[in-house]
């Protein structure tokens, strides 16, 4: 809100300069935001907090400042409004424990032609509010001036009566703005015979509003609970001074003093003759502002200093609360203004903030010796991401919400979840794998010209099974361009675009680091966003635990992409998973090679060879390498050779060549059989 | 014996002279080799008296030791000589760059988070995680905001057709956690957090620490001296700092932590728009509502808790002033973040 500090000092003997004031007020939960200074006056901008309806208003702030000074409150001179009409209008509250108070006056005769006088009109435009009509000026003026929200009707235009109810099923109403609404029956209106005529506490309507030409007004100053008003605004779209005042709660004790300042004010201004005051005020449903009970040792406790018993009492006191002395304490009872005291820390909140929070000295907590829990097999995050940073990879951060045609394209068999309010429609599907973001990530940087991409990423999937979502923890990466970084002494043929298996040396690189390299098993595999012959599974243990591929060529080409990315994806934890490493005995004997090229039909995997290697050998078997993968001249087409290094060694003694031939000869009669393989010599 | 004497010195200058090792060969040759000049003075010992004989054979002999190690000496340095040359031939320009890959980097947030992280374990605190699609009661209900609270209206907050919702913020973790592990604890939630808000200093997507303490005398005095702790010890200085009172549902008293501002030391800059301050966070004693909705005993337990933006801490600690730059992921920027 915005507050000029000339027009509190009529209210007010504040002991400060204005950025002073601001300060202050800051310190004390009203944070000054802006100040404006000019030749006659200085306009400060504060941010009222939501629990402090009370204070949004010049009185509001005024008795903070005067508390804060120490200083009377003032307020300027009250003159009393003659009754110079018998009128009334029949006003009836069908809905008490919403309105439970209701206040209508009648004036007559007014001019809405007048000038408003120049210095109500700076006040409001002070506050930001346009200078419309005295009728409306007037409305606003007590607002800022109170925090009391008033309306005012053209008494021609009410039909026979003013009825405070629930709105009607399938009820609408034309707003001020001219905006219609539709109705729900929580909703509060002010009605006349015929039909709604405003929105109770929120907005009035089209058909009663003021007109220049308006000569008799009917003015409203009600209480409504703030259960009544709050969150309807907001459901409707709206948000309006009146509605913001209520939902926060407006002083339930305001209203005849607010329509005494506004019929004085109008008179005054406009002219006219005011009828008597329509009170219609239900006691059962009144606010009720219970004692607190505030202990002077839980105050000490929470706040961890003490506090003078005499402090308290003077700081609550200030604030126009009723402070009692009690057993251990006070019974505190809060002013019909304070809405956000009901129970004893919101008066600790009080005394501290009046003290000041900065004379509340530090004190170190009590050390407690307390192990937590550090599982060995948690995958250590930031150990994840430095060994992936050091194969080349920069971490990305992405939206989790992305563009639901990019998503579908990826993926079309996944559900995914919809955001009802996203803030555009490309970023509002939740993603199902951190590759739509990615993709978009490494897309841009190619756009900006970076030939050479290699992204990591770790953070929460939304996959959605059963109309249930699952939250995965998910680690993924995106690599293309050239192999290694344009430099001397590497042949630009050597650089050339990264493939698959690059990125394989990188995602082995992670998975040994487990500890258990050996249970991962590559499958071949389908994703429809991969290449359908350059994809693979990843499985832990028979278990699935993510993908690696070349981007299918076809979503290359409608990304735009110069090279096609390769992309890898792992749950976090399921694959990541350490297995604390466990020493095992280095053999003391010697190791013997013997290599072999193999000669294969072309869909033979390594997997199989390998598997069947295995199969065939002894325990004497300690590695299986490749050295080589060949197909060319020399070999039928549709064939490939691929060279094994055989590794043999003993934990007892040094092995004889009998010992390695005949399992070399065991190996070799297994491929054979097993896969139609030859020997190439 | 003057020709001894003589010859050694003549011997010993044709050493020194010779320039490379086939030189020298060819001077213990001349001087000792089977017709060498040294050799022939012994075997011309015969042709003197007798009497001067054992004295011109000593220093003959003692010229020839002489002769020999000379040689050696000269040897061992020509040949080293030689080496040098040859390892200076096969010389390399040190100052060509390596070969091999260029290292990447992690996120300037998450080197953040993780350096946030490390100072709360150090002291003490535990780590806790919760979802990041609550439902109603953990990230408002729970936390003191009931329906049509109009702290709802501050939360941008976007939602899915059936209810549930992206947290706005990392404070449903603190219910969770009192829920899972009870009174007392010490725990910190970074997370990620979402609001339906974006323009130059909002992000939809952003990184919220979230802490929460809660002890049978935890009190504000505490809250204090850990804000302080943490913030001085996670921008490396002495800051002042200053609690303001301000407004959360889930905390009373509540209050905004400023610290003075750490590129003008409280001078006033463009960062801190002239006021010597940087709010950093968000902050108070737990509300006994949120404890008895986390089921902790609200009179026998206290707490504090607080909120700070882990964004803005690595945006202050890197200098960067554009918080969207995080989330572009442009390589230009996040190559400038290897740094350990």
């Amino acid at each position: 809100m915005k507050l000029s500090y000339s027009w509190l000092k009529e209210w007010v003997d504040v002991p400060w300069e204005a950025g002073e004031l601001g300060a202050r007020l800051t310190m004390a939960g009203f944070e000054l935001e802006g100040l404006v200074t000019s030749a006659d006056d200085s306009i400060l901008q504060l941010n009222v907090t939501p629990n402090r309806g009370d204070v949004m208003s010049l009185l509001g702030i005024a008795r903070e400042v005067a508390a804060l000074a120490g200083k009377p409150l003032m307020g300027p001179v009250r003159r009393p409004v003659t009754e110079a009409l018998a009128d009334t209008f029949p006003v009836q509250v069908d809905a008490p424990a919403d309105c439970p108070t209701f206040c209508g006056r009648v004036i007559r005769g007014v001019n809405n032609q007048a000038l408003t006088p120049a210095w109500l009109s700076a006040r409001l435009h002070s506050a930001d509010v346009r200078s419309v009509s005295p009728i409306v000026d007037v409305t606003n003026y007590v607002l800022l001036e109170l925090g009391q929200p008033m309306h005012a009707y053209d008494l021609a235009t009410l039909g026979g009566e003013i009825r405070v109810r629930h709105a009607r099923a399938a009820e609408r109403l034309q707003l001020l703005d001219a905006r219609t609404v539709d109705l729900s029956a929580d909703m509060l209106v002010i009605a006349d015979r015929d039909a709604a005529v405003g929105l109770a506490g929120i907005m009035g309507g089209a058909r009663t509003a003021i007109a220049t030409g308006t000569r008799d007004v009917f003015l409203e100053v009600a209480f409504f609970a703030p259960a009544a008003i709050q969150g309807r605004a907001r459901r409707l779209g709206l948000q309006t001074d009146a509605s913001q005042h209520y939902e926060r709660g407006v002083d339930p004790t305001l209203q005849l003093r607010a329509m005494e300042r506004a019929s004085e004010l109008l008179l005054e201004i406009a002219g006219g003759r005011a009828g008597p005051v329509t009170r219609i005020h239900s006691n059962l449903y009144q606010p009720k502002r219970a004692a607190v009970g505030l202990r002077a040792a839980r105050l000490g406790r929470l706040l961890g200093t003490s506090i003078a018993p005499e402090s308290v009492q003077s700081v609550l006191s200030a604030l126009q609360m009723t402070v009692q002395d009690a057993a251990s304490g006070w019974q505190v009872t809060p002013p019909p203004h304070r809405f956000d005291i009901a129970i004893e820390e919101d008066l600790i909140e009080e005394v501290a903030r009046m003290v000041g929070y900065d004379t509340i000295a530090e004190r170190a907590g009590e050390t407690v010796i307390h192990f937590p829990e550090l599982p060995r097999a948690r995958p250590p995050e930031a150990a994840v991401l430095e060994l992936m940073s050091a194969r080349g990879y920069h971490e990305a951060i992405t939206y989790a919400f992305v563009d639901p045609q990019l998503q579908e394209r990826l993926f079309p068999e996944r559900a995914s979840l919809a955001l009802a309010n996203p803030i555009a429609s490309d970023l509002s599907a939740m993603r199902v794998s951190l590759w739509p973001g990615l993709l978009r990530a490494a897309a841009e940087n190619q756009r900006r010209q970076q030939e050479r991409i290699r992204l990591i990423e770790h953070g929460v999937c939304f996959a959605v099974a059963d109309g249930a979502v699952r939250e995965v923890d998910t680690l993924a990466a995106i690599a293309c361009g050239e192999r290694l970084p344009e430099q001397w002494g590497i042949a630009r043929k050597e650089r050339a675009p990264l493939d698959f298996f690059d990125v394989m040396a990188d995602l082995e690189l992670l998975l040994a680091a487990t500890g258990a390299a050996d249970a991962f098993v590559f499958e071949p595999g389908q994703l429809s966003c991969l290449h359908p012959g350059r994809a693979a599974r990843v499985l832990r243990a028979a278990r699935p635990v993510g993908w690696i591929g070349e981007l299918h060529p076809q979503i290359v080409r409608e990304l735009d992409f110069t090279y096609p990315p390769i992309l890898f994806e792992l749950t976090f934890y399921d694959a990541l998973r350490v297995d604390p490493a466990a020493y095992a005995e280095v053999s003391r004997f010697p190791m013997v090679r013997r290599d072999l090229a193999i000669v294969v039909n072309e869909n033979v995997p390594l997997s199989a060879l390998r598997e069947r290697v295995t199969l065939s050998a002894s325990s004497l078997l300690r590695q299986c390498r490749v050295f080589d993968v060949y197909r060319g001249p020399g070999l039928e087409t549709g064939t490939k050779s691929i060279a094994l290094g055989l590794i043999f060694q003993d934990f007892s003694r040094t092995l004889t060549d009998e010992d390695v031939d005949q399992n070399v000869a065991s190996i070799v009669a297994g491929l054979r059989v097993s896969l139609n393989a030859k020997i190439r010599e | 014996m003057k020709d001894a004497a003589d010859l050694l010195a003549r011997a010993l200058d044709a050493i020194a002279s010779s320039a490379d090792l086939e030189a020298l060969d060819a001077v213990r040759v001349r001087w000792l080799g089977k017709k060498g000049e040294l050799t022939a003075a012994l075997k011309a010992l015969g042709t003197l008296p007798e009497a001067e004989r054992p004295a011109a054979g000593q220093s003959i002999n003692a010229a020839k030791l002489q002769v020999h190690s000379a040689l050696e000496a000269r040897r061992l340095e020509l040949e080293r000589r030689q080496v040098d040359q040859e390892l200076l031939a096969g010389r390399i320009d040190v100052t060509l760059p390596g070969r091999g890959e260029e290292a990447g980097a992690l996120h300037p947030v998450t080197q953040a988070r993780l350096r946030i992280e490390a100072l709360f374990a150090r002291a003490g605190f535990d780590l806790a995680v919760g979802p990041e699609i609550e439902d109603d009661f953990h990230n408002f209900a729970a936390l003191n905001i009931p329906e049509n609270h109009p702290a709802r209206a501050l939360h941008d907050t976007f939602y899915f057709p059936d209810g549930r919702l992206l947290r706005t913020h990392t404070s449903p973790v603190q219910i969770r956690a009192m829920l899972a592990r009870g009174a007392p604890l010490a725990v910190i939630a970074p997370g990620r957090v979402y609001r339906c808000d974006h323009d130059l200093t909002h992000s939809p997507m952003f990184h919220q620490l979230e802490g929460l303490v809660v002890g049978e005398n935890v009190s504000f005095a505490n809250l204090k001296a850990a804000l302080h702790g943490f913030l001085a010890a996670f921008f490396e200085r002495d800051l002042a700092m200053r609690l303001r009172a301000s407004y959360f549902p889930f905390t009373e008293p509540s209050a905004e932590v400023d610290i003075s501002c750490i590129f003008c030391a409280g001078a006033g800059c463009r960062t801190c728009k002239h006021t010597g301050w940087l709010e950093i966070a968000g902050c108070g004693m737990v509300h006994p509502n949120v404890l008895r909705a986390s089921g902790v005993d609200a009179e026998r337990y206290t707490g504090y808790a607080f909120g700070a933006g882990i964004d803005r801490l690595a945006m202050l600690r890197y200098g960067v002033n554009d918080l969207r730059l995080f989330f572009d992921n442009d390589l230009r920027f996040l190559r400038q973040f290897r740094a350990f």
